[in-house]
């Protein structure tokens, strides 16, 4: 399943159902771009999970809105609620386990 | 994303990754060697080596530079910047340096001894919660915001002249009182303690020459704050290899340079199995 770009308008609504991890990152952050084709194979191998973007830079009200200190942050939604973030970079065993 | 895919990343650039890259270049391998910029390397304060065969009396600035030389010398490039991150995916190494990612097949950690990597009063806990290693990556996060930058490396200035610039209020500590400072904070940070005086901030960079390793790269097998290593210098993970004073004791030029020589035969030895 391809990996989908959310913005303050669209957050609430695609984070609503289900299980979804959320990306956060920026193009200035090194550690991100390792970050992304992990997720991406994870997207790739969990179509029964959600997996989305945020750029802080572009989204500051959601970084600020879920205290994003730190980049890459990876946050998992169960059917709206965060359930369980991870900061710092992440294996694909690790977003597994996350997503449990 | 540098697209290119090197056989061997070298993560240092003194006595042990040099020799590394030499013998790793010697044996075809495309190789590169990521690190500070060589003059702020401890030995660069040796004002004479006489333990060093075949260069009597030298200055460890001298000797850096000579060795420096001999990278250029066979068209080896040299990136300065410092490792932040290490991933193994997809068979393959991603380092994040700063804002760049290099991938390698295999990696030599050659960063030196690990001094002063012990970590800070609260620094551990606080962790990605206010506490940050990379000033580039989360700096835009604390625009407009007072932060605190422990200023450990040599290049530390640098970062906090960068998170001036982005906007952030910041106060500087040089080496002598940052390795001393505590960090406070419950479910974020709150402030530091430097020279007894409690700072209120809400981000605290703290910057070391080196990462250290078992942070960067989680799992690696340490002994006593060295890198574990075989005879064949490989650490306890796969593709990776690790040479000179980040390996043990004694901190040595002579030592770090076999042990580089060594550890370029070991990665040179695992690419050949794997690709049979």
């Amino acid at each position: 399943m391809s990996v989908l770009e959310l913005t303050a308008e669209d957050f609430d609504e695609m984070t609503a159902a289900g299980t979804v991890l959320v990306d956060f990152w920026a193009v200035w952050c090194g550690p991100c771009k390792m970050q992304a084709p992990i997720v991406d194979a994870f997207a790739e191998k969990r179509t029964d999970v959600r997996v989305c973007k945020v750029n802080v830079d572009e989204q500051p009200a959601l970084a600020a809105r879920f205290g994003i200190m730190s980049i890459p942050t990876l946050m998992v939604f169960k059917d709206g609620q965060a359930a369980r973030r991870q900061v710092g970079l992440s294996s694909l065993e690790e977003i597994e386990e996350l997503c449990k | 994303m540098d697209e290119k895919t090197w056989d061997i990343l070298i993560l240092g650039a003194g006595p042990a990754g040099i020799s590394a890259a030499l013998t790793a270049h010697a044996r075809g391998r495309s190789v590169t060697v990521l690190g500070a910029d060589p003059m702020t390397s401890p030995l660069a304060k040796a004002p004479r080596i006489d333990n060093y065969p075949g260069l009597p009396g030298m200055s460890g600035r001298d000797l850096l530079a000579a060795m420096t030389q001999s990278l250029a010398a066979q068209d080896i490039p040299r990136i300065e910047g410092r490792a932040t991150g290490v991933m193994a995916f997809d068979g393959k190494f991603m380092v994040s340096a700063e804002q760049d990612v290099y991938t390698a097949r295999s990696l030599i950690l050659a960063a030196g001894a690990q001094q002063g990597t012990k970590p800070l009063l609260g620094e551990s806990e606080l962790l990605g919660r206010g506490v940050s290693y990379c000033a580039t990556c989360d700096g835009m996060l604390y625009r407009g915001k007072r932060v605190a930058v422990l200023g450990l490396s040599g290049s530390a200035e640098r970062d906090a002249a960068f998170l001036r610039q982005i906007g952030c209020q910041v106060l500087f500590f040089g080496p002598a009182q940052a390795k001393n400072c505590e960090i406070k904070g419950g479910t974020n940070v709150t402030g530091v303690v430097c020279g007894g005086e409690e700072y209120a901030v809400e981000g605290v960079f703290i910057l070391r020459p080196t990462v250290a390793a078992s942070v960067l790269l989680p799992g690696l097998a340490m002994t006593d704050g060295h890198i574990a290593v075989d005879e064949n210098m490989a650490t306890g993970v796969p593709g990776v290899f690790a040479a000179g004073d980040c390996t043990g004791r004694p901190y040595q030029i002579a030592r770090a340079v076999g042990q580089g020589n060594a550890a370029a035969l070991g990665a040179d030895r695992y690419l050949k199995e794997r690709d049979e």
